[in-house]
């Protein structure tokens, strides 16, 4: 089978505007949502404790509501179904220091008389200094990562490949983040991962991209920048929307069947994998355009490259005859 | 025809299949992965430590030392004080004639404290080394006692660990309800400070009457009954502490209630026995965790060292008690910063759910590399299941914990392994459609995709490290799969299916292309 078959370069470069265009909207938008809507905090970086409760059958969500109500501590906690009707997920702001007794123990003595109250299943609580050290530390993550690939790409490529991935995988998070806000999703640490992940991923198919261009820009005669990056994109327009495909099916998979717990986790990917495999194709190459990459000037400093590695390579094989 | 790419792949193969063998059958030999909290259901907390508590019944037990010295060595003293605010120790010497000895006594008997005299006023505190190092012993302590207390609790396999310089990991492993969990907690957390407190009989009589900051004027503080919550006067240095306890057993009182009885080293039998010989007639308060559980009277001079708490336990209370006064008090309260349970029910959900998102997934991959590429897919897929026992084979080797996170990296990094073959199998299409023999398409198009492949998986790698050196608990889980995963898939992906490859080249026909390669219209 075959879905892409490679006749001539797709026109991407003359598109590149509309494709920017599209983007920068994508990504104020998304801003805007972050700044305005605000992210969901979960109790991993805000702090708070979240129980899960089990009911053999449908859970009387609004009896626990009113016990809860009725209680000081619990005034504002928030109670919703889970996954099921059976299921429900108590969320509060407070946690408690005492390790003997917590909010568990006491959700559990006061649901414990509910109709059809069977266990509960899961109780997480973070304190505030917690929750704070792990914002700082995921924060410290997401900046190391991308001066870390940042790094490697401009010593493996040229630094206007490194600022165009760069670039693209802010474009990936950003909009990532923003629907993730849009839709309310809950930030906790699987989010965190799953952003990284999409930092990871995104960056994957750029570089396989940029490798092409890299590849053109040695082996075609004609310097014209956007001709190059037109016929690598297409060249590796097949490999890249098979890999988002394969990879795509296994993230729904896990979005679809992989249980409520990880239901945040595999929607961001989800996303990602989506805004990735866009970026890839429509945003980093015209960024590299942008950024004023110069065909001759790389050539140029690839050749001075090949050039020093060849008298070194001389000057090696003469210390090795021993002339020098 | 039979090439070292193909011969390394079947060594990973057979490596992969050995060593993940004692995690797929769940073998109770060889090394095998550990799942992690969140998967098999159990208790992880990360505790802070009051450390100030720990300073603060360190200047107590000094002031009680002081006071043993000094009633040792019959120096005449009075108003012995501790601002328990400032870790102050006030007291007064009555003879200027003890002057000397009070201070080489204070030197040579007691370490870290700092002292200064002034018309024969003393004024002592612990030096700023001393509170540096009570606070990490009480660290230390309390990590020793918790571990020690979960261990004799009869728990499998529980962590307990200190995590940096303040914070104490514990992990317990396999708890079956909420009730057992409450109980297990309540067992770290107990102080198990025990105390044998004199009664102050000249003023308990108007103990109903006295203010909490009267009583401490006068050396005192109030306690209450750990039953009927009536008021005891003590004198706050206690006689002696739990630290001279060697140990304690659960027993039975006449009425065949449970009560502890425990057995105080030869100092602590010594200076309990002095004690009672001067006290017969008045009250001494058994004191744990600052509540008075019996105030008997002493009739007379009790050697031996042995004591008795009743307290109308329960046989369970009883037993969590003896073990947590046996592996030694916490010199300081911990607290919870962060908890985690899962109950094992919903484990086992998580596993069935990701193992189903596995399986779908993975089956998705399988027939879509097939249908699309033909027997360069089955080639591929053959890679795919090859990596897949050298990530269990790996895990299983370090000992490694799977999590729910983790079992998520293992399903993202068989999408993504495929990736290599799918670039490297374009890479020979294009080749061979430009009308390259099979042999040299193989050869160009590995040679063409391996930096693409390398820098691709490098960066993502990068992600990786950061994310498992900054990550925590679970989410470390899914930086390590992914990781083995991605490296895994470079000796499987490019090395195993270039042997394969090769050794497959003379059966390779170059007119059916679209079998081997699943190119459309070949000719």
């Amino acid at each position: 089978m075959q879905l892409f078959k490679y006749e001539k370069p797709l026109s991407l470069m003359a598109q590149a505007k509309r494709f920017g265009i599209l983007s920068i909207i994508l990504v104020i938008t998304s801003l805007g949502l972050i700044f305005t809507k605000g992210f969901n905090m979960g109790i991993d970086f805000a702090g708070g404790t979240v129980i899960q409760v089990q009911y053999d059958q449908k859970a009387p969500i609004d009896e626990v509501r009113e016990i809860l109500g009725n209680q000081e501590g619990y005034k504002g906690a928030n109670v919703t179904y889970f996954g099921t009707e059976d299921e429900i997920i108590i969320k509060t702001k407070t946690s408690s220091q005492n390790v003997g007794v917590d909010i568990g123990d006491q959700i559990r003595e006061l649901l414990k008389e509910t109709q059809g109250f069977k266990e509960v299943r899961r109780v997480d609580m973070v304190g505030a200094k917690v929750g704070s050290e792990l914002r700082e530390k995921g924060l410290m993550a997401m900046v190391l990562a991308i001066i870390g690939i940042l790094i490697y790409v401009s010593f493996r490529f040229e630094w206007r490949f490194a600022v165009a991935s760069v670039m693209a995988l802010v474009h990936d998070v950003t909009i990532a983040m923003g629907m993730i806000v849009l839709f309310g999703v809950e930030v906790n640490l699987d989010i965190l991962a799953a952003l990284l992940t999409i930092l990871g991923y995104s960056l994957n198919d750029t570089i396989i991209v940029f490798d092409r261009i890299r590849e053109g820009i040695r082996m075609i005669k004609e310097p014209d920048l956007a001709g190059i990056i037109d016929e690598s994109v297409s060249r590796t327009l097949s490999r890249t929307t098979l890999t988002s495909l394969t990879t795509f099916f296994v993230v729904l998979t896990l979005f679809l069947f992989g249980g409520e717990i990880i239901n945040g986790f595999s929607f961001t990917l989800l996303v990602g994998v989506i805004v990735g495999t866009y970026s890839s194709i429509f945003v980093a190459s015209p960024i590299l355009m942008w950024l004023g990459f110069s065909v001759g000037g790389f050539r140029a400093k690839e050749a001075e490259k090949l050039k020093r590695e060849k008298e070194k390579e001389k000057m090696r094989a003469m210390y090795e005859q021993g002339t020098l | 025809m039979l090439n070292y790419r193909v011969v390394i792949f079947a060594f990973a193969l057979i490596f992969g299949v050995v060593f993940s063998i004692p995690s797929l059958m769940q073998s109770e030999s060889g090394k095998k992965i550990t799942l992690g909290l969140d998967l098999q259901g159990g208790l992880h907390m990360l505790l802070g430590v009051k450390n100030e508590v720990a300073i603060a019944s360190k200047s107590k037990s000094i002031a009680a030392s002081i006071k043993y010295i000094f009633d040792d060595e019959e120096i005449i003293f009075d108003a012995l004080k501790l601002d328990e605010d400032t870790g102050v120790i006030t007291f007064e010497i009555l003879d200027r004639d003890d002057l000397a000895k009070v201070n080489t006594l204070l030197k040579e008997q007691l370490e870290g404290v700092t002292f200064s005299e002034s018309g024969l006023k003393y004024s002592l505190q612990m030096t700023a080394e001393e509170i540096e190092r009570t606070k990490k012993d009480a660290i230390d302590q309390a990590v020793d006692t918790i571990r020690g207390r979960l261990n004799e609790f009869g728990l499998a396999e529980p962590t307990v660990a200190k995590q940096g310089e303040e914070k104490i990991l514990v992990e317990v492993p396999g708890i079956k309800t909420q009730e057992d969990e409450q109980r297990i907690r309540e067992l770290i957390a107990r102080a198990a400070h025990l105390q044998l407190m004199a009664v102050d009989e000249e003023r308990i009589a108007r103990v109903h009457t006295m203010s909490a900051g009267e009583a401490k004027s006068y050396g005192d503080v109030i306690l209450p009954d750990v039953n009927t919550g009536e008021k005891y006067l003590l004198k706050a240095i206690p006689i002696l502490d739990g630290s001279m306890l060697t140990d304690a057993k659960v027993g039975f009182d006449e009425n065949s209630q449970p009560v502890i009885n425990f057995t105080l080293n030869g100092q602590g039998a010594k200076i309990f026995g002095d004690f009672t010989a001067i006290s017969v007639g008045k009250r001494m308060a058994v004191v744990l965790d600052n509540q008075v559980y019996s105030a008997p009277n002493i009739r007379e001079r009790i050697g031996g060292g042995r004591v008795q708490i009743s307290g109308q336990f329960t046989m369970e209370e009883a037993h969590d008690l003896a073990i947590a006064l046996r592996s030694g008090s916490l010199l300081a309260p911990v607290y919870v910063m962060e908890k985690r349970s899962v109950g094992p029910s919903l484990g086992a959900d998580s596993i069935k759910a990701s193992s189903i998102a596995l399986v779908l997934g993975f089956v998705l991959v399988v027939l879509f590399m097939v249908v699309y590429y033909g027997m360069a897919g089955v080639v591929a897929n053959v890679a795919l299941i090859g990596n897949l026992f050298l990530i269990l084979a790996i895990m299983s080797l370090f000992g490694a914990t799977l999590t729910l996170p983790g079992m998520a990296g293992i399903v993202l990094t068989v999408g993504m392994a495929v990736d290599a073959n799918v670039i490297i199998n374009e890479r020979i299409r294009e080749l061979l459609e430009e009308g390259k023999s099979i042999a040299k398409s193989i050869e160009d198009g590995y040679k063409n995709a391996f930096t693409a492949i390398w820098d691709a998986n490098v960066t993502t790698l990068i992600a990786a490290t950061v994310l498992y050196a900054y990550g925590t608990g679970a989410i470390k889980g899914f930086a390590l799969t992914m990781s083995i995963g991605i490296m895994a898939s470079m000796l499987t992906a490019i090395v195993g299916t270039h042997g394969i490859y090769q050794w497959i080249l003379p059966k390779m026909d170059k007119n059916r292309l679209g079998y081997w390669f699943g190119i459309k219209g070949s000719k």
